[in-house]
């Protein structure tokens, strides 16, 4: 592998996807559905050879890269430029995008083979990939922000994929909503940096606030005695919420399990979702001089890591089981943030991604064999039908547990050390959400995993025959969206289908429903599936040494070790331990070992060994199971306060503001008093011509008397 | 009474009856165009009378021949009037003033 990259490979690692998709997308119906797979699975796969090049460029040769690429434009010296910016952080985040992104795109024509949206999925599967690419790529914070938005974009996009389907669409609706809150946290803090710093260069901006006398001690003014950066910090962090789902803007990501599962493993597990903590390591050196900001990260990621954990619980949808252990992930990510272990926090982000694409994907194998039935109480037994997909999610469960030796493990066991040295007054609280996280994640893992492939066959007389949640796809759009006239009379026929797909009827060309045996998903399922399993398996205890303590990360990642001592302490006891295998042998006899093993257990338990226990606890617990049930009421706070209320007030702008003041005052108001004042004036407008004369004879009076007055008064004299 | 007698405060009051005679002949008409006609024409007349006074008085000879050109553009004027008044009787069958309102807005 060369030395270094040069720029042009560079800048085709974020442009071979998106020429992917642009052909996909708009040529889609010309080229076929097999030329559009094999077209956008090309550009990933360039991407992810030239990001792997790039890797081992930056690991064995130092290599280091940050230019402009494109001025888009200078205003008012604030340049607005494309440029990449290459280092350990950059390169890791790259691999794994494109590594994922790789894999989903195979599973992907497993899974969507019978759907009409074929290449519309392949287009959109691309472009996110182009746009978390230049996202993690950018230099600055406009192409930052670019990215931000073009992934939130296509979240969008994926979620409502299947357009007709309301609760797709409405679930579609919430993330771009949700998300909106948190851009505009992001936004202002974007907006504080270029203010402040005159500048969106990231080395240029902390270096405005880290250089002696820098911004750094600016007070924010307006009255207020906070302190400029932790306000910018804070702005910044709450985009981060939003594309990282932390509480309290984490509502929408249960609901974007609506779109297909490989999207959900791709956007809302493995990548997008992980910007918010990509971001926030980026900026480290910001974070890094605001205690205040830490906490908040701090204290947020904890709430998140703990409660949302406990929602997964009481799912019952198997995707969602997998989207509330990414909330609480999430939380773990978050959580190290704040205790400043940032390269601990992306350490977890990559095992996590593999273990939790792995995870969503063999979920979705899992849907597919069962035809498309997602509710795990209607599983069972699965084990001895499909067999690779049970051992990867072994693997996956295993791995995101914290089992040792797994690549889990070695992150979230960081995460839970780093929480103990840490001094910031949330890290108590941290801590126990951590350690009790640690037990739930156990407890909700190894419960839908006993319930899907182990226990009794209950597929074959589904106690819950609830309509299936993802329809028949190949039902549901038509494969040239250009050609309207077709798709209304697929949309006729649709119609008729959909009585049939109440039974669950699923895939017509195979002809059975839920009375026939699920089976083991086709070789470009699997195979992702295996791909992912090894790194899962293997990548922590691999990379732990080099990531966290072997200066992977250089200059990409700054902490202050004086003030923020995790990152030493736990070198300290990596090395007491005796590295990777002595953490892995020594945690055998640790807390979150016993509580993850106590959480197995229990759900080992419930569900296998007495499932009555299971009923039994709901009715003890019925109160919490209720408050759970309905997600801490927050669904029902922000449709019934938030939303109300914004819609109050928006009525209120709308007949008061606009209708009122801005119609009926000035718009229709003024042409109201035209009219008013035209009604008497043209009163004088008789249409006689006498009339005319005698105002013309009078005026010609008027005037001449006015002219001549002074004249009369000399003859008065 | 002489002729002599008669001085042009006279014609001047004289040819200012005729003009307030025919102001009010524009305004108290209802009826009829023609009438209106009139009044006009009156109107010029007593203009007239003023020119011939002012000119006799003066010894200017320049206000009769005013008179002579105000008599025939009136004439002309008058033939001209009376033609539109056919052609408007022609497309509205009515030629009273009251009726004749397409300048109202």
């Amino acid at each position: 592998m060369s030395a270094n990259i040069s720029l042009t490979e560079l800048v085709l690692v974020p442009v071979a996807p998106l020429v992917g998709a642009i052909v996909a997308g708009l040529f889609g119906k010309q080229i076929g559905r097999a030329n559009a797979h094999r077209i956008t699975i090309l550009g990933v796969l360039i991407s992810f050879v030239i990001s792997a090049m790039t890797l081992s460029a930056v690991v064995y040769d130092g290599f280091h890269f940050s230019g402009t690429v494109y001025e888009w434009m200078n205003a008012g010296g604030l340049k607005m430029e494309v440029g990449f910016l290459i280092d350990g952080l950059t390169a890791m985040m790259m691999c794994v995008v494109t590594f994922v992104s790789l894999m989903v795109h195979v599973y992907t024509i497993g899974y969507m083979e019978e759907d009409p949206g074929y290449q519309r999925f392949f287009s959109y599967i691309s472009l996110f990939t182009f746009s978390m690419l230049m996202l993690v790529m950018s230099n600055n914070f406009l192409q930052l922000f670019f990215g931000w938005e073009a992934v939130g974009l296509v979240s969008y996009l994926l979620i409502g994929f299947w357009f007709k389907k309301p609760s797709a669409v409405f679930a579609n609706l919430k993330a771009f909503l949700v998300n909106r809150v948190g851009d505009f946290g992001f936004i202002l803090g974007i907006g504080l940096i270029a203010t402040y710093a005159h500048t969106l260069n990231y080395a240029e901006a902390f270096d405005a606030f880290t250089k002696p006398g820098g911004l750094a001690t600016q007070g924010f003014g307006l009255g207020t005695d906070w302190m400029l950066i932790t306000v910018t910090c804070i702005c910044l962090f709450i985009g981060a919420m939003g594309k990282s789902a932390q509480f309290p803007l984490h509502v929408w990501l249960p609901d974007s399990m609506e779109g297909p599962t490989p999207i959900s493993a791709l956007i809302h597990a493995a990548t997008m979702v992980t910007a918010g903590i990509f971001m926030v390591t980026r900026m480290s050196p910001l974070f890094e001089l605001s205690d205040t900001a830490l906490n908040v990260v701090l204290v947020i990621g904890s709430i998140t890591a703990l409660f949302m954990g406990f929602l997964g619980i009481i799912q019952n949808d198997i995707k969602r089981v997998v989207a509330y252990s990414t909330l609480s992930q999430l939380g773990y990510m978050t959580v190290a943030l704040g205790l400043s272990a940032y390269p601990v926090a992306v350490f977890h982000l990559m095992t996590h991604a593999f273990f939790k694409a792995l995870l969503f994907l063999a979920a979705g194998s899992v849907i597919m064999g069962m035809h498309h039935d997602q509710d795990i109480r209607n599983m069972g037994g699965l084990r001895k039908y499909m067999k690779i997909t049970y051992w990867t999610s072994l693997i996956g469960s295993l791995a995101l547990i914290g089992t040792p030796f797994f690549s889990g493990f070695y992150s979230k066991d960081s995460i839970i050390e780093a929480a103990h040295s840490s001094h910031l007054p949330g890290a108590t609280f941290a801590l126990w959400s951590v350690t009790i996280g640690v037990f739930v994640t156990a407890f909700y893992s190894f419960r839908m995993f006993f319930l899907v492939f182990h226990g009794e066959e209950r597929f074959r007389n589904p106690p819950f025959p609830a309509a299936a949640e993802e329809p028949a796809p190949e039902l549901e759009e038509d494969d040239a969206h250009g050609d309207h006239g077709h798709a209304h009379a697929h949309a006729a026929h649709s119609h008729d289908d959909h009585a049939h797909d109440a039974h669950g009827h699923g895939h017509d060309d195979h002809g059975h429903g839920h009375d026939h045996e699920p089976h083991e998903s086709p070789l470009v399922v699997t195979g992702p599936l295996v791909l992912l399993a090894i790194p899962s398996a293997v990548i922590g205890g691999w990379t732990i040494k080099s990531m966290l303590y072997g200066g992977f990360f250089g200059s990409s990642i700054f902490y202050n070790s004086e003030k923020h001592a995790a990152m030493e302490e736990l070198a300290k006891d990596f090395n007491e331990a005796g590295g990777a295998v002595g953490m892995g042998l020594h945690a055998f006899t640790s807390l979150p070992f016993l509580l993850a093993l106590a959480g197995v257990v229990l759900s080992y338990v419930m569900y296998i060994v007495k499932p009555s226990l299971s009923d039994t606890a709901a009715k003890i617990f019925a109160p919490i199971t209720k408050v759970l049930e309905n997600k801490y009421y927050f669904d029902w706070f922000n449709e019934n306060v938030l939303a109300a209320g914004a819609r109050l007030l928006g009525r209120g702008l709308w007949k008061g503001g606009d209708q009122g003041l801005i119609d009926g005052l000035f718009v229709n108001g003024s042409a109201r008093l035209v009219g008013a004042v035209a009604g008497v004036v043209r009163l004088v407008q008789t249409g006689h011509l006498y009339w005319y004369a005698l105002v013309m004879i009078l005026g010609v009076f008027g005037l001449m008397t006015w002219q001549l007055w002074p004249y009369f008064q000399t003859i008065a004299h | 009474m002489n002729f002599s007698d008669i001085t042009l405060p006279h014609y001047l009051t004289l040819g200012g009856i005729l003009f307030a005679l025919s102001v009010i002949g524009i305004f108290l008409n209802r009826r009829n165009l023609i009438v209106l006609l009139m009044a006009i024409e009156l109107m010029l007349l007593a203009v007239n009378m003023n020119f011939i006074a002012f000119s006799h008085y003066l010894g200017d000879m320049g206000g009769q021949v005013f008179v002579f050109f105000i008599l025939t553009v009136a004439a002309a004027e008058s033939a001209i009037g009376l033609a539109i008044l056919v052609v408007l009787f022609r497309n509205r069958a009515t030629i009273a003033a009251d009726e004749l309102d397409a300048l109202k807005g």
